[in-house]
């Protein structure tokens, strides 16, 4: 009990590093997303096929491929970014080219006729997506995002193969350092725990927004 | 040499790589499809205890990153005294995290079919081992095809985690050779190939679905 209580700093504090590269991420891929989705649904012909080449690549390749890219290849190119900025740049292009096509299907899934009342109200463009299909658009997307994002959190043990002391990493290197695996049992629960209270988070978000449905 | 030849020279080492990652992909899956379909069977029909222990398997395996499990699996289980060959070990880890997802995916495809099903066949007689063998797993099995096929391409993808874990799979060879000769050719190789895997498994199971969905 007392190893436990005294390998729990370092492991909170790796859990602190994942925490603060989930949050950072998750806030930055809405507004990419939207507008990526916006400029696959509505944008010119040249933009289409930019984001159809961006969604099949970012989606179609493993995110641990993508991080060892930025993190080990920029620097060749001379681009030099800290290990926290890598990170979160290839979680960010990774995790918005899946929320881009949620939402881009969510757009899409919006009646016509939404258009064609907005039009005869004389509401431009940029006014309809703002005012009447980017909403309706969120709340149909909700589920698959929220699912999303829990799968976003658990790559977040990604960046323990970058070297980057997050939780992962953390409790392996006591395991090797102590010889015990106690640490393992440790973060396994701390995972748990963080999973559940984010399906615990997600469901009742789900539940708020889904009462005209 | 020109770019052409080092593309040459490097490829049969990728292509090294890609054996292993081929290996785990395909003996997974042949392990994971029946362990989910099991765990499935069990949550839906099993006695209570064995469907607390699936639930405890699927809460724990789906709950936690597939990273970490590998990790428990290469250096947790030598301490505890079990040495288990890299392969079996990863192989392991894989099965097991694909099983709970394969579980959930399936489980909710048997609870999607109508009751109706199950009356009629009790109606005509037949016993529940034969309900489930000739009526609902049919019909399960085109409903959870999207998701399952959706999943198989994932385990593509998740197989690059076996270089962090040491094993010379795509990824790790490439990072190998773009260490040592400090050139990005390997990586774009390996996106490249990656790329092309993911797109043949995308038309190839979108055309399994489309061939099984014509009474839908």
């Amino acid at each position: 009990m007392e190893y436990v209580l005294s390998i729990l700093p370092v492991l909170l504090r790796g859990l602190q590093l994942s925490l603060t590269v989930y949050i950072i991420v998750m806030i930055l891929i809405f507004p990419v997303a939207i507008m990526a989705a916006i400029g696959k649904v509505s944008g010119p012909p040249w933009l289409k096929k930019l984001l159809h080449l961006y969604t099949w690549i970012w989606r179609g390749t493993p995110l641990l491929l993508q991080l060892f890219f930025i993190y080990f290849c920029l620097p060749y190119f001379g681009i030099n970014f800290s290990p926290l900025v890598s990170v979160v740049l290839a979680f960010v292009l990774n995790v918005a080219a899946y929320e881009t096509e949620i939402i881009r299907a969510g757009i899409e899934s919006i009646d016509k006729g939404q258009y064609e009342a907005a039009k005869a109200l004389g509401m431009t463009y940029p006014q309809t997506m703002r005012r009447i299909i980017i909403p309706q658009t969120i709340r149909r997307v909700l589920p698959a995002t929220c699912n999303e994002a829990m799968l976003t959190f658990k790559d977040t043990a990604l960046v323990a193969a970058i070297g980057m002391g997050d939780l992962l990493r953390s409790a392996k290197e006591v395991v090797t350092t102590d010889f015990k695996i106690t640490a393992f049992f440790v973060a396994f629960a701390i995972y748990l725990l963080i999973s559940s209270i984010l399906v615990h988070l997600f469901t009742r978000l789900e539940k708020k927004f889904s009462i005209y449905e | 040499m020109n770019q052409m030849e080092y593309i040459l020279q490097i490829l049969p080492f990728i292509l090294l790589g890609l054996q292993l990652t081929a290996k785990v992909y395909v003996v997974t899956l042949i392990f994971a499809l029946p362990l989910g379909l099991l765990g499935a069977l069990g949550k839906v029909n099993g006695p209570k205890i064995i469907q607390w222990f699936l639930f405890l398997y699927t809460w724990i395996w789906r709950g936690t990153p597939l990273l970490f499990q590998l990790f428990f699996m290469c250096y947790a289980l030598p301490v505890l005294g079990v040495r288990l060959p890299p392969f079996v070990a990863v192989t392991l880890a894989f099965v097991l995290n694909y099983g709970a997802y394969l579980t959930e995916i399936f489980r909710g495809g048997i609870q999607s079919i109508d009751k109706g099903q199950y009356e009629a066949a009790k109606a005509l007689g037949l016993s529940y081992p034969q309900t489930m063998r000739r009526i609902i797993i049919p019909q399960t099995v085109r409903r959870v095809l999207p998701p399952t096929c959706s999943e198989a391409v994932n385990l593509v993808k998740d197989t690059a985690l076996l270089a962090v874990v040491g094993m010379p799979d795509i990824l790790r060879i490439a990072t190998q050779i773009f260490t040592r000769d400090f050139n990005v050719t390997p990586f774009v190789i390996a996106f490249i190939l990656y790329l092309m895997i993911s797109s043949v498994l995308v038309k190839l199971f979108g055309k399994l679905e489309q061939r099984y969905s014509i009474y839908e």
